[in-house]
């Protein structure tokens, strides 16, 4: 077994998702060699050789790389992956915007979010918003999957992989970047984040999230938001958690003025410990909360932050 | 420019399914059927982009069941100008799918090609990425804003850290995000006038397409069950057993 992991970075940093990735790749079992590809990403394949249980890292450094843009990335996939058994990205926007692409010019299937190994062939994957837990057995030649990082630890450093440039240039010329707003925050990440407060409808504007943030910031938690919110306007896109959005799971998820829609749930309910605040009873949310409060928000989170 | 629409007849996405109680699959019998919403959304693209002027044809493919002729009526009755069904009883995988449609794109030469970004029942996000690798063209994923500009399109798109603009190369494919647009209903009238408009059908083999599969349902099993917990009185106790009972704070 060979199994290269397409390293998730922004040139000078390796994302978390890649080591939960790289564990995902060793339970598979064989050897795992790492991909990156990018532009003047030397800081990036460092930190993804000193992963413990990668043997090699391989890094494409080129312009064509810089944004990894699918177009491009798929055609490098597609080469340097047709010499191994099993192809692997985090289940991010990036991964599931390359890595079908790079399936289908091996001509293979692609299995996405998958959250358990049961052999070299035979996988675990949420389908209907989580509600189904599929066993997929593939017969494909390659395996090719995006991995979900909840469902993995993330693996340890201490490795000390070798680095291989990689003389690669493939670009299709049929895209290119042009622009980009990426949300700033001190917070932590929210896929990442050991505690995370989200808003939804319920928060009835952008400034009201305000009272989130205070508490966040007293819990190192991270913010985020159900689609209603996102929708409305109150916060941008890359806040959403739910099936189309984030999946998160930390120890604490506090969910605010959200009814607990099965979209929404698809991407919180592994969470370990759930509170939810909403003043309806009925609500949904409280279905699957360890702890509910019924209380109208405009107090329970003032309190709350006095509470800490 | 002629503009290629591909939607899915999928669950209703207000069902909660269930799984067979044999573990085979999920139980559909009975159950609501629909458009997969992101495919609604594409069409509702396609059709403000006729009503710029921009779009001069709509065509919409779906392929599955002969019952999937509903969903493209729909998609007739929202301004889509004509249909095809790739008709099959077959449970597809994406690549089949892809290749279908790629059989498609090269009969109808489409511009742009839009679709969703995700089918809500196998979750799969992977088809237009697919059918952009075996057609060679440029795809916009996730996309929250689509802008034609001469012979590009620009693409912004809903990535983890916020938003990329990129421009593509036409003909190109775009799958749609949630934020592109609200699709709009569809009026008495013009449910009565998709009645008429043309619906094609063919099969994978009249498109030259073998269709196999290589992935095989092993089992489907329920995910595990959270219990409710507990209602609490106030913020007061929240707190005391999120540190004392939970330990989380
Ligand atoms: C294809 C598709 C994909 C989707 N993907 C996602 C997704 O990824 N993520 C997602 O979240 N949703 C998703 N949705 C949307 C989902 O179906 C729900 O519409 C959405 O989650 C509802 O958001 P909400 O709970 O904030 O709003 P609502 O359902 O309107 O709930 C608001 C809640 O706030 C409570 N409330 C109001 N005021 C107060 C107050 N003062 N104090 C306390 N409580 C208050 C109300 O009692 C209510 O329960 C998707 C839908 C579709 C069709
Ligand atoms: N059977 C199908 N018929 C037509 N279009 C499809 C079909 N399956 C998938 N698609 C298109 O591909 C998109 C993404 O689907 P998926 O990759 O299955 O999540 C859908 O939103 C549709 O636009």
């Amino acid at each position: 077994m060979s199994i290269l992991v397409i390293a998730e970075h922004d040139n000078a940093t390796l994302k978390g998702a890649t080591l939960n990735t790289v564990t995902a790749a060793s339970k598979i079992g064989g050897d795992v060699v790492v991909l990156v590809a990018g532009s003047n990403c030397g800081a990036a394949a460092e930190a993804a050789a000193q992963i413990a249980g990668v043997s090699k890292v391989l890094v494409a450094d080129n312009a064509a790389y810089e944004y990894q843009l699918a177009e491009n990335m798929g055609e490098l996939i597609a080469e340097i992956g047709k010499n191994y058994t099993h192809i692997l990205a985090s289940a991010t926007t990036a991964g599931k915007d390359f890595l079908p692409r790079a399936a289908a010019l091996l001509d293979v299937n692609m299995l996405s979010e998958v959250i358990g190994v049961e052999s070299a062939d035979t996988f675990t994957r949420p389908i209907y918003a989580g509600n189904a837990i599929a066993t997929v057995q593939s017969s494909d030649a390659i395996k090719v999957m995006t991995v979900r990082g909840t469902a993995f630890d993330a693996a340890a450093d201490g490795g000390s992989a070798t680095v291989e440039a990689l003389d690669t240039a493939k670009n299709a010329g049929i895209s290119a970047f042009v622009g980009e707003e990426l949300a700033k925050s001190d917070r932590p990440e929210l896929t990442a984040a050991k505690i995370v407060i989200s808003g939804g409808r319920g928060m009835q504007n952008g400034d009201n999230f305000e009272m989130l943030y205070k508490v966040a910031d007293k819990l190192g938690a991270a913010v985020g938001a159900s689609r209603a919110a996102v929708d409305a306007g109150f916060v941008p896109n890359d806040m959403q958690v739910g099936q189309t959005g984030k999946i998160v799971a930390p120890d604490l998820y506090v969910a605010v003025g959200i009814s607990g829609a099965i979209q929404h749930l698809a991407g919180m309910k592994d969470s370990k410990v759930i509170v939810a605040i909403n003043k309806d009873e009925e609500a949904p949310i409280f279905q699957v909360a360890d702890y509910g409060l019924v209380a109208d928000l405009f107090d329970a989170v003032p309190e709350l932050d006095n509470a800490l | 420019m002629k503009v290629l629409v591909a939607v899915k007849r999928v669950i209703d996405y207000n069902v909660k399914v269930r799984v067979k109680s044999d573990n085979t699959d999920v139980d559909l019998t009975n159950v609501k059927m629909a458009m997969n919403p992101f495919c609604e959304i594409a069409v509702e693209e396609a059709v403000r982009l006729k009503e710029k002027g921009i779009a001069t044809e709509i065509v919409v493919v779906s392929i599955g069941p002969k019952v999937a002729q509903e969903q493209i009526r729909t998609a007739l009755a929202l301004g889509a100008d004509r249909g095809i069904l790739v008709e099959t009883d077959e449970k597809l995988e994406s690549l089949s799918v892809a290749k279908l449609l790629k059989a498609v794109v090269e009969k109808e030469q489409p511009q742009l090609v839009l679709m969703g970004k995700q089918t809500i029942d196998s979750d799969n996000n992977q088809t237009g990425q697919m059918l952009g690798a075996l057609t060679g063209m440029a795809q916009g994923t996730f996309a929250s804003e689509v802008a034609i500009d001469g012979d590009k399109v620009n693409v912004t798109r809903e990535i983890d850290g916020g938003l990329r603009t990129v421009a593509l190369n036409l003909p190109a494919i775009v799958t749609t995000d949630l934020r592109l647009n609200e699709p709009r209903y569809a009026s008495l009238p013009n449910i009565m006038k998709a009645k008429r408009k043309p619906l094609d059908v063919t099969t994978p083999a009249d498109l030259g397409v073998e269709v196999k599969s290589t992935l095989s349902l092993v089992k489907v099993t329920p995910p595990a069950q959270r219990e409710a917990g507990i209602k609490v009185a106030d913020v007061a106790q929240l707190v005391e057993k999120l540190k004392n009972e939970a330990k989380v704070l």
